[in-house]
């Protein structure tokens, strides 16, 4: 009877059926796990997008959040004017313009980062009521930065009226210390100032953040990337490389001379670094293999987008196995057609300070109610290994010579140490060259990591290389 | 205060819809109507609680009090929807009557947030069928004979939506509705119904495989003619269902393959062919790149499903009409934004339960064609349901089809209804087919009682 009743089910039930019901299933599933977690992971992206009108509705409910430093001081903030118009504050005027950026006319810098936790609001539903009775806006959620005034203000001032920029970071958590780039603007006024900041068609390009978007030939900070590429090829016999200096360098016609024409005599790998011999280096590079060059241009993330929030400019190498001797020699010693940004050369930096590996920049590290509340933590991310922690170590130690022996001297003998690399980028004959330097302190267990240019200055030993020693004055607290 | 009542009731409105899509599975625990009968109540329960509690939502935002009719009206027409099919039809299946009505009221609501009169008509257009549809069950339950107009639902079907090829009205480029008499349809929803009694009918009947290729030809050009009308949607639904029925029918994985792959085929020919399709793609693989035209219904149609949240920005509390055709093709990102994202996936939920009982309907089913007409149906809802959420959140390329039940649209919403009501009148046969079995076997037994004496 029961075996019966089997069979005849077996014969009725189709098992097609239960595959077509778990495979919808399935299906729905995966569809639905994709919508939330697109959503929820775009949110930000998707409400800053120009064409979303969402954004009205909570600019009309909320005001905008505060911008705030990293111990608590209100770098932006919004008030509303007697006709009910709500207007942006900067205290501090000029000096954080670039890094800060404005509201207005678009958005820039951690406005236009932070945007989304700016307009939104948490505060509690009993405050809102209260606010809505008095009414009232919704305050917006609070940004705490990354950025720290004291430095800030130290390299704003150092800079004086030159033209330039200057990044200051935290090579261990990628923080953004401070960030300064010249000539400047006044964020308070920028609505009035927006049209003739456009038609300014001087050099002067105000508006333009140079930490970040500014190109710059990178002169003999390029060594670095040169010297890794070395590295790559001689892992082992690096330190058995010797050059003797005559003052210049050739192959067949084409030529490199040393900085002012100096002679440097009998160098190895490491006082080739210290003392910035073009020669020696143009000699490096036509050795480098063409597999070695450009995995280190590729890794360096030359060419490439970089691991930054706000707005930049990718920087530029021509490298080719078929480029001529007089290029190759050029690109070397960091000359020619190379361009990189400041903010990038300070990237690189903060790798060989950190054993290689490269924290992805960041610029707030907290979002809080108007109350207080903890809204959202931003925890430090790791981008990528740049290089081994060999290739790191040795980096580290020639440009820790540069320091003791070579051309960043002024920076030898502080309460601590330094390490680091000039550079005087010539980009014509006529005028003087840009003087970098980008390194970091303390030598031995890096905190902090400093990248300056400074527009027709000079040699980097003489014109960055003191702006550097006031920002590690000030975050050491050396008077 | 109606910040309280607004901000407090979204997360009460999204708790009551999850209770509702957990009891719509826990159902599956019992097999019999009868088990299920305290879960049922639950539901309706439930079910009311949610409407009753957005539209205390939508008085504290508009303070209308004209909306206090209407929804008097609705609660009247769906507690008398489920009353007179309790009554009328006690051997139906509840299930999926509450899910039904479930995703009609969360239509109505969200329609009435979005364009009251569009709301309006709607609501006559579901009353109407329902008075329509009652009839159903009992027809498929009593006319056996339906099952041997095969061939003529296959011509009828062809002549409708040939005719909107040749004949009917372009919207939006594509030609899919066709006007008689000042009423517009959108003959390719009907047809969809008379398909599934075709493709049941002759596959049912099918003894070798030129039959089945016959019928593959008639369901080829069933797709064909809707390719060429530009509705890309429906022709999917077609070709999805045809599949799935030649699967069932034959249980043979080796025709679902070569049916995938001629589909496979068929797309990468009419996407070389076709510019809107490639348009459609392009949009789907970057809707930003191009948000000012092609990607522009996407683009805003994703803003609105990640700008609510978890539990939405409240009704009125979002801009849901920035999406183009937000209350046809794009009701489910709007139910996104403003009741929020875990209420959307609730909702898409509640759909999967209405399907598996569908599914389950036609597994236990002994009547074979009948089976391959329940799945048709079941398969037919589930996929059009995917094709709307999944296009509208970039999951798939965007087809522009309803969601059925929620939707905006009077052939939607009637030919959904008729689908329901088919299922029913299917659980009612398979219902007497289980009497049946008992009977014989109470005959058995009583044969062999007789026997020992």
């Amino acid at each position: 009877m029961r075996e019966e009743k089997n069979t005849n089910r077996r014969k009725i039930r189709s098992y097609p059926i239960i595959v077509l019901s778990v495979f919808y299933a399935v299906l729905f599933g995966a569809m639905l796990g994709y919508i939330c977690y697109y959503s929820y992971s775009n949110r930000q992206t998707l409400m800053n997008n120009s064409f979303n009108t969402r954004q009205a509705i909570l600019l009309a409910q909320n005001s905008r959040g505060k911008i705030l430093s990293r111990d608590g001081e209100v770098l932006a903030y919004s008030q509303e004017t007697e006709d009910g118009k709500e207007i942006r504050v900067y205290p501090y005027e000029k000096e954080f313009a670039h890094v800060v950026g404005y509201a207005t006319n678009g958005k820039a810098g951690i406005e236009a980062l932070a945007n989304y936790y700016l307009i939104n609001t948490n505060v509690e539903l009993s405050e809102k009521v209260r606010l809505d009775a008095a009414g009232d806006k919704y305050p917006g959620d609070n940004v705490v930065s990354t950025l720290d005034v004291t430095l800030q203000e130290v390299a704003y001032n150092a800079l004086s009226a030159r033209k330039g920029a200057i990044v200051v970071s935290n090579p261990k958590t990628g923080e953004i210390l401070a960030m300064v780039s010249k000539p400047d603007f006044d964020p308070n006024s920028i609505a009035q100032e927006w049209d003739s900041l456009l038609a300014d068609k001087s050099t002067d390009a105000k508006l333009l953040n140079r930490a970040t978007q500014g190109l710059y030939p990178p002169g003999s900070t390029f060594k670095i990337v040169t010297s890794l590429a070395y590295l790559k090829d001689h892992p082992t016999d690096y330190a058995g490389y010797r050059y003797t200096c005559s003052g210049s360098f050739s192959v067949g016609e084409d030529s490199i001379s040393c900085y002012h024409g100096q002679v440097h005599g009998s160098l190895d790998l490491f006082t080739s670094f210290a003392e910035s011999c073009n020669s020696s280096f143009a000699n490096i590079g036509m050795g480098i293999s063409e597999k070695a060059f450009s995995i280190t241009l590729n890794d360096l993330m030359f060419g490439q987008d970089l691991p930054l929030d706000v707005l930049y400019s990718k920087s530029s190498v021509d490298y080719s196995a078929d480029m001529s001797n007089a290029d190759r020699m050029q690109l070397s010693i960091g000359q020619g057609t190379t361009s990189v940004t400041p903010m990038h050369m300070n990237m690189i930096t903060c790798a060989v300070a950190n054993d290689g590996i490269l924290m992805k920049p960041c610029f707030f590290t907290q979002v809080k109610s108007e109350e207080g509340k903890v809204v959202e933590n931003v925890s430090f991310e790791k981008y990528k290994r740049l290089m081994s922690s060999e290739e790191s170590a040795v980096l580290k130690k020639m440009m820790e010579q540069v320091v003791q022996t070579g051309t960043a001297s002024k920076l030898k003998g502080l309460s601590y140490s330094a390490a680091g690399k000039t550079g005087s980028a010539e980009f014509n004959s006529q005028s003087d060259s840009h003087a970098w330097f980008t390194g970091y302190a303390p030598a031995e267990d890096p905190e902090i990591c400093v990248t300056i240019i400074v527009e027709n200055a000079g040699s980097g030993g003489s014109y960055a290389v003191p702006i550097a020693k006031r920002i590690f004055d000030a975050y050491f607290g050396v008077e | 205060m109606e910040l309280y009542v607004t901000e407090i009731s979204k997360y009460v409105i999204a708790f009551l819809m999850f209770l509702y899509t957990l009891e719509a599975f826990v159902a599956f625990r019992w097999k019999t109507e009868k088990k299920r009968t305290g879960l049922y109540i639950r539901q309706i329960i439930l079910m009311f609680a949610v409407q009753i509690a957005c539209f205390i939502q939508i008085m504290a935002r508009t303070g209308k009090p004209v909306y206090l009719f209407f929804f008097a009206f609705q609660i009247i027409a769906f507690s008398s929807v489920l009353l007179l099919f309790y009554v009328v039809y006690p051997d139906g299946n509840r299930l999926i009557i509450n899910n039904s009505c479930m995703l009609m009221m969360i239509g109505l609501i969200m329609l009435t947030r979005l364009s009251y009169d569009r709301a309006v008509k709607q609501f006559f257009i579901i009353v109407a069928s329902f008075v329509v549809g009652f009839i159903v069950p009992e027809i498929i339950f009593r006319f056996e004979f339906l099952k041997k107009f095969t061939w003529l639902y296959a011509v009828m079907g062809v002549v409708a939506i040939g005719i909107v090829l040749f004949l009917g009205a372009v919207t939006n480029g594509s030609k899919i509705t066709y006007t008689i008499g000042g009423i517009t349809l959108q003959p390719s929803e009907f047809v969809k119904i008379l398909f599934l009694f075709f493709m049941a009918g002759a596959l049912d009947s099918a003894e070798n495989i030129w039959q089945i290729f016959l019928a593959s030809v008639v369901a080829a050009i069933h797709v064909i003619i809707l390719v060429l009308s530009k509705d890309l949607g429906s022709a999917l639904i077609f070709f999805v269902v045809y599949l799935a029925l030649i699967y069932i029918s034959t249980e043979n994985v080796g025709y679902l393959a070569i049916g995938l792959s001629f589909g496979a085929l068929a797309s990468v020919i009419a996407y070389k062919l076709f510019s809107h399709i490639q348009v459609r793609v392009q949009a789907w693989l970057d809707p930003f790149s191009d948000i000012e035209s092609t990607g522009y219904q996407l683009s805003q149609s994703l803003f609105g499903i990640s700008s609510g949240g978890w539990f939405g920005l409240g009704l009125y509390g979002g801009t849901p009409k920035s999406i183009p055709f937000v209350e046809q093709d794009f009701i489910f990102s709007a139910i996104a934004e403003e009741m929020g994202v875990i209420f959307a996936v609730l909702i898409a939920l509640v759909c999967v339960s209405t399907f598996i009982e569908i599914m389950r309907l036609g597994y236990f089913l002994r009547d074979t064609y009948y089976r391959l007409v329940v799945c048709g149906i079941g398969v037919a809802y589930i996929f059009q349901t995917f094709l709307t959420i999944g296009g509208g959140s970039k999951f798939i390329p965007l087809t522009g089809v309803t969601l059925p039940f929620v939707s905006y649209g009077g052939s939607s919403v009637l030919v959904t209804i008729m689908m329901i009501m088919i299922t029913q009148g299917i659980f009612m046969i398979r219902t007497d087919e289980r009497y049946e079995a008992i009977e014989r076997m109470k005959r058995r037994r009583e044969n062999e009682r007789r026997k020992e004496y």
